[in-house]
């Protein structure tokens, strides 16, 4: 992974000792709440409902043992003893205490971490592939292209107060959209042009929250170099036209929209060929100096170890299940990837203990070659496990409640911290995942249910993705109340490039106890109505939505 | 009154005769040749008067709130696109937090709110020493200026 020199380390210094002296003249009263807030906001703290939030960015989902070891040092020091996987692969704490987060912030420097710009109306941490670096069907690995990105966007003069916050996701496999791009600000899908070139075919205007929206082409191709000048082009063309009179109609999605998507990139084109062939051109000579911090970790030469594991396989169905749903395979042979859910029953999806985090970057340490990565879904992946291992491994993640055999299925929620944790919440999510979570816990009904995506947020900011979920459930507010409106048919991508869908809203909302029954309701249903091997997504895109909604609160008279 | 400072302390206000962009569009020909300043608002971006950039002694440039950020790309149009070479001023909500990033966009001075102090606003012109981007006091980014 990216390893700081000289220069990114001073950056970092200098940011944390910025901090500390906003911090002091806050607390003096030298600075008024109002203006306070970005500068909090761009060093990751919110106040929260009990307290501030302090989210720190792992920048594409890259961690060390080291760095995790010292998330477990925040969590028992300043917390209470655990930690929350954000869906931008971020990871969040909820208990800090305001006057303590500069120096947390200067504990997290020493092992290259910090909470830059992971709140607030600028650029965000951007995200990738989880399996970034490791899987065959990649046309190069996102990871450096991510790390140039987070540099260039990282304390931008001129992008530090845009209409809103922005977000950049980077896919590089061919036919997939394993970061969700279609959904984000500036989506990039890494190609290769018909010379054998890389580049890339760049979205814009795609995002979440209120007024969800698909992103849409802006550039076919654009050559590898041309990135950062293209972004800055964009961006630019954002923060002087994009609105600043109302907060939820300042995303660049509404701009997109507004101006149409030729007008835009009209705009866009003016700009970038004044910057283009200027000194803010990408050299190979950076691409290179990047790229030679991703290169493979010291792979043995080893062969596949298919007839070991079938005889594992063959006497544990337990650990025959773990391998078929939590483990992939590898470029490497003889290796593997393996996935740790943090979704457990009777915890938050993607909360971890201290004693977990610490016990896994002991594993990454013994399996992994030190390295980790933390996911949009909020589980954690050890991405070069030998396939010799793995019975070893899974054995220790068992032990640590981490080997449940649900990547991918119904109970693999991703779920915001909802009422319980954030202030702009309507209504809690968390209980709505476990009561889900209890009610669905029989392995072989998850199984034989296949892949769903439910996701759930608890307010229509949409952390928790709600309209990308194949059951999206959101949490509203009526009168004081808390109930949960139901979509189908949302997709974000993954293994089809085009499939990406927004969910319809199925009806009325429902109360909370009535959410496991009307999860059931729609599931029966499914299962009814499938056909061999039958997706949801795919039965649901085959009967339509209204035949659902009839199954759900019957057939009208 | 705000406090003027450039990056070295704080200094003296030169009279100039100043007008808004929309006085200078009606009396362009009247006024041509005077030593002006030109007012303008964040919602004025640079295109609509980067190309009379040069009639002016001095481009003030207002952020009605701090949390506004136009006049960051405006600034760096005017010197980057429309070579916008004499004074250019940041007035308004201007407070120590942002005159990093405005030296950065192209200000040279800055009239700093009155409750701001302006020691700790000087101090703050050198909050970064090797910003990661390129900007108007050095066209190369880090990575043109990274020794390895």
């Amino acid at each position: 992974m990216y390893v700081y020199d000289q220069y990114d380390q001073q950056l970092l210094n200098e940011r944390v000792a910025q901090f500390k002296g906003q911090m002091e003249r806050y607390l003096d009263g030298k600075i008024s709440e109002e203006e306070f807030l970005p500068l909090r906001l761009q060093n990751g703290i919110y106040v929260q409902r009990y307290a501030p939030m302090l989210r720190v960015a792992v920048p594409y989902g890259a961690l060390n043992s080291a760095q995790v070891r010292k998330l477990a040092y925040v969590a028992r020091t300043y917390d209470k003893g655990y930690a929350h996987i954000s869906t931008r692969q971020n990871v969040q704490f909820n208990w800090p205490e305001l006057e303590q987060c500069p120096q947390i912030l200067a504990d997290l420097a020493e092992v290259q971490m910090h909470a830059v710009q992971t709140s607030g109306n600028c650029i965000r941490n951007t995200t990738t592939d989880e399996y970034a670096g490791v899987i065959a069907e990649e046309i190069v690995d996102p990871r450096p292209y991510c790390e140039i990105i987070r540099q260039w966007s990282t304390f931008h003069p001129e992008f530090a107060f845009l209409p809103r916050k922005f977000k950049i996701a980077v896919n590089a496999v061919p036919g997939q959209d394993r970061a969700a791009i279609t959904m984000h600000d500036i989506g990039i899908n890494i190609v290769k042009n018909d010379a054998g070139e890389i580049g890339y075919r760049v979205l814009v205007g795609g995002g979440l929250g209120r007024t969800p929206i698909l992103g849409e082409e802006i550039c076919a191709f654009l050559p590898e170099e041309d990135l950062l000048t293209y972004l800055d082009a964009t961006i630019r063309v954002y923060n002087q036209f994009g609105r600043r009179d109302n907060k939820y109609k300042a995303r660049i999605k509404i701009l997109v929209k507004a101006l149409g998507i030729d007008r835009m990139r009209e705009l866009v084109d003016a700009e970038f060929n004044r910057l283009k062939d200027g000194e803010g051109k990408l050299t190979q000579a950076e691409l290179e100096r990047v790229k030679q911090h991703f290169v493979d970790p010291a792979y043995k030469t080893l062969t596949d170890a298919t007839a070991e594991l079938e005889v594992a396989r063959n006497e544990n169905k337990a650990f025959s299940r773990w391998m078929e749903r939590n483990v992939r395979s590898h470029k490497k042979p003889g290796y593997a990837v393996v996935t740790l859910t943090l979704k457990q029953i009777g915890t938050p999806p993607g909360d971890i203990t201290a004693e977990q985090l610490d016990q896994v970057a002991d594993l990454a340490d013994e399996y992994s070659f030190g390295e980790l990565r933390s996911t949009h879904n909020q589980n954690l992946v050890l991405a070069d496990v030998e396939q010799t291992d793995l019975f070893g491994l899974w054995q220790k993640l068992k032990d640590l409640g981490m080997a449940t055999p649900t990547l991918g299925l119904l109970t693999d929620m991703i779920c915001c911290p909802g009422g319980d944790f954030c202030a702009l919440a309507n209504a809690k999510s968390i209980p709505v995942a476990e009561a889900i979570q209890a009610r669905f816990e029989d392995l072989d009904y998850l199984w034989d249910l296949g892949e769903i995506d439910l996701n759930i947020s608890g307010c229509m900011n949409a952390c928790g993705h709600h309209h990308v979920g194949n059951i999206g459930v959101l949490g509203v507010d009526k009168k004081g109340e808390e109930f949960y409106q139901v979509s189908l048919g949302g997709n974000s991508g993954g293994n089809d490039a085009d499939g990406s869908s927004l969910g319809k809203i199925l009806g009325p909302s429902f109360a909370r106890e009535a959410m496991p029954d009307v999860i059931a309701k729609i599931l029966d249903f499914y299962v009814d109505q499938r056909n061999d091997g039958e997706s949801f997504l795919e039965v649901y895109r085959r009967v339509g939505h209204t035949p659902f909604k009839e199954a759900v609160y019957g057939k009208p008279d | 009154m705000a406090n003027l400072i450039n990056t070295q302390g704080p200094v003296q206000d030169t009279e100039l005769k100043s007008v808004t962009l929309e006085q200078w569009q009606e009396e362009k020909d009247a006024l041509t040749g005077q030593s002006l300043e030109l007012t303008v608002s964040s919602e004025q971006t640079a295109d609509l008067f980067g190309e009379d950039a040069d009639n002016f002694a001095r481009i003030s440039i207002d952020f009605p709130k701090f949390a506004d950020g136009r006049g960051y790309s405006a600034a760096r149009l005017l010197r980057e696109k429309y070579g916008y070479k004499a004074e250019l001023r940041a007035v308004g909500d201007v407070l120590i937090d942002q005159v990093f990033f405005m030296k950065r966009c192209g200000f040279d001075t800055y009239a700093l709110r009155e409750d701001q102090i302006v020691e700790d606003a000087i101090a703050a012109f050198s909050t970064f020493t090797n910003p990661y981007q390129n900007d108007v006091n050095d066209q190369r980014p880090l990575f043109r200026r990274r020794l390895s």
